[in-house]
């Protein structure tokens, strides 16, 4: 048998001594972690407010006025304003004169649909669970901002300026998903648009060229809707589960 | 002779054909040319027709997803951990750069944040990438204009670069080192020293770029006032990066809306070109690898001492919420909008790539161009086929 090199003699030993300080530093940690804790705490109370965003969301309030259905701040990290699909041109047209948002990020959609594939971990395979039963217990549950209906928009613009970025949502009717294009606004909406028509079936009004962008002309289904089945994954077990192999002389 | 060429004709003819598969082209007027699928200067599969006028392009279309590997799909069945696997092929030069956005996304909705050394050997890391990336550019550009030699020298230094990504990470191209929390491993000894080292080594190759190409006759004259993209139509198709600052916009996201990087704590600079045109789109990128240099010189002098790892829970369950985060990588803005409902695997995972916003000028772009300007101009773009496709 060969014998293990020293390297790693060495360093298994400095990660037994390691561990063993951390176990110390822990075990005295834990005599005062309510201070630390409260200290936290009350830093946390006095932090979140994010002057810029709430200055922007009252400048879009006095333009849109009550187009906005609901808003969100997440401290530093952004604004979320969710409108009436309707309003969904005349909302980004507002972030842009407005609040000066000429960058245009970024445009997709979200199916809010729970997976009617189970997605548990330890499970060699999805469970395929039986649509019609799990699909009325499990119910919608939307992000910021809340929402209403299966699908909705998100597009994502940025002002340079004000150094601010807006999320404007919408939600699309059930039955027909369609909204009017943002072309006319920002000319880089075009492929966003056309990626999300394939991947969500949302369709987008004047739009000059709703063609696939990445999938074949004929391809038939929208492979972003929680109901379309990764196939790959429904064929093959959970990639990693698959592969251990038994020791020999290890019998079930 | 003459059977040779017909032959030839007929296999031109028959690739023409071909090429007409999924595509309708109208013929009456001009010539429709095709580039690619398999072409040098599209760094993967990209395929683009284009209508003719002489040598005039009268309209031109990018034709993508033939590499289109559905990253936002498989996300959804992926543990927050093995995400970063993903997302390391989407940008395949800089994949160290690919992974931060998303860690941070994640660490931001579970409240985390990584250890200082951390988020400094992360930013060293990520400049490290850029540089990895930048320097095929500035060789490639320099191809697709005529001149060979450019490419060898890029590819040559930047294995010194891939080296040091290799000895921190065990891997050149995929490194899969960030998790979130913090980083797999500390640095290994000796190895800012060395890193010390392959910087210099950087600076004489952006020097030797410079001396080489940017004051080539030939270089300057295929370049200048070629593709120039006035900065509001930059803006509103959502160019990012280098291609935005060419276009004089003074925007960096590393400047002006930094999360969880340490840029805040050296002293660099945001360089600018008012012209747009092709040749300050190489400009810029050359001297942002000079300040890729800079930076990390600063912070090898600077890694505070402590531990690489944030206290995380063993099986990371991200707590519902969204988030949006965005890094400045070496092609441009990428950034994970994150949505989570508490499980152990994302529920939703919008990738924004630089390159499929940088691209989606092209139509735009290449109309009124010569034939020739094509390669140049799809060259100053810089895209990279993974960050379209994803």
């Amino acid at each position: 048998m060969a014998e293990i090199p020293e390297h790693l003699l060495k360093r298994a030993q400095a990660a037994r001594e390691k561990a063993e300080s951390q176990q110390k530093t822990e075990t005295t940690d834990s005599t005062q972690p309510q201070e630390t804790e409260e200290t936290k705490e009350v830093e946390e109370i006095v932090d979140p407010t994010d002057e810029n965003a709430e200055e922007a969301l009252s400048i879009l309030k006095t333009a849109l006025e009550e187009k906005i259905l609901d808003s969100h701040i997440a401290p530093g990290r952004g604004l979320w304003i969710r409108v009436h699909v309707e309003d969904w041109r005349s909302a980004a047209k507002a972030a842009k004169e407005t609040l000066d948002c000429t960058f245009f990020d970024w445009l997709s959609a979200i199916d809010w649909m729970p997976s009617p594939y189970g997605r548990e971990h330890e499970t060699e395979q999805d469970q395929i669970v039986d649509a019609s039963e799990e699909s009325e217990e499990k119910e919608m549950e939307w992000g910021y901002t809340g929402g209403e209906t299966r699908f909705q928009l998100i597009c994502r613009v940025y002002s340079i300026s004000k150094k601010i970025g807006v999320m404007i949502k919408a939600d699309l009717p059930d039955s027909d998903p369609r909204a009017l294009s943002l072309i006319p606004i920002y000319a880089g909406a075009n492929w966003h648009e056309r990626e999300a028509r394939e991947m969500f079936g949302v369709t987008f009004d004047e739009h000059p060229d709703l063609r696939n962008i990445y999938l074949p002309g004929d391809f038939e289904g929208h492979p972003l809707r929680k109901d379309y089945p990764l196939l790959s994954r429904r064929m093959k077990p959970w990639p990693g589960i698959v592969d251990v192999e038994l020791l020999p002389g290890d019998e079930e | 002779m003459v059977t040779t060429e017909s032959e030839q004709m007929a296999y031109i003819a028959a690739q023409a054909a071909d090429a007409r598969v999924n595509v309708e082209v109208e013929t009456d007027e001009g010539m429709t040319l095709n580039l690619g699928p398999q072409h040098p200067a599209t760094h993967g599969t990209l395929r683009i027709i284009a209508k003719l006028d002489g040598e005039k392009v009268i309209a031109a279309e990018p034709i993508m997803g033939y590499m289109h590997r559905g990253y936002e799909k498989l996300t959804e069945v992926r543990t927050y951990p093995q995400v970063t696997t993903l997302v390391n092929r989407i940008d395949w030069l800089g994949s160290f750069a690919n992974e931060v956005p998303f860690i941070l996304a994640a660490e931001q909705l579970m409240d985390v944040e990584a250890p200082p050394r951390a988020q400094w050997i992360r930013t060293v890391l990520f400049e490290l990438s850029r540089i990895a990336n930048i320097s095929l550019f500035l060789g490639d550009m320099a191809v697709q204009v005529g001149a060979t030699t450019p490419v060898f020298y890029a590819f040559r230094d930047r294995e010194f670069v891939l080296n040091q990504i290799e000895r921190v990470t065990g891997g050149r191209f995929h490194p899969n080192f960030d998790r979130i929390g913090g980083l797999k491993d500390d640095l290994p000894k000796g190895w800012i020293e060395e890193t010390g080292t392959v910087i210099g080594k950087m600076r004489d190759f952006c020097d030797e770029m410079e001396e080489l190409v940017l004051g080539n006759e030939i270089f300057q004259a295929r370049t200048r006032g070629i593709g120039v993209i006035p900065p509001e139509v930059a803006l509103s198709y959502g160019l990012s990066g280098a291609n935005l600052r060419a276009s004089g916009v003074d925007w960096d996201i590393r400047r002006d809306a930094n999360v969880g990087l340490v840029y805040d704590e050296v002293d660099w600079k945001v360089w600018t070109h008012p012209d747009g045109d092709s040749f300050s789109r190489f400009w810029v990128r050359l001297q942002e690898t000079r300040e890729a240099c800079n930076i990390i010189e600063q912070l090898l002098g600077g890694i505070p001492a402590g531990p690489i790892m944030a206290k995380v829970p063993r099986i990371i369950k991200v707590p519902a919420g969204e988030a949006y985060v965005a890094t400045e990588n070496p092609l441009g803005e990428m950034g994970f909008y994150v949505v989570s409902q508490g499980d152990l695997t994302p529920f939703r995972v919008k990738i924004r790539s630089a390159s499929f916003s940088n691209m989606s000028i092209t139509p735009w772009l290449l109309k009124g161009v010569f034939v020739p300007d094509i390669i140049s101009i799809l060259a100053s773009l810089y895209f990279i086929l993974g960050d379209i496709d994803r």
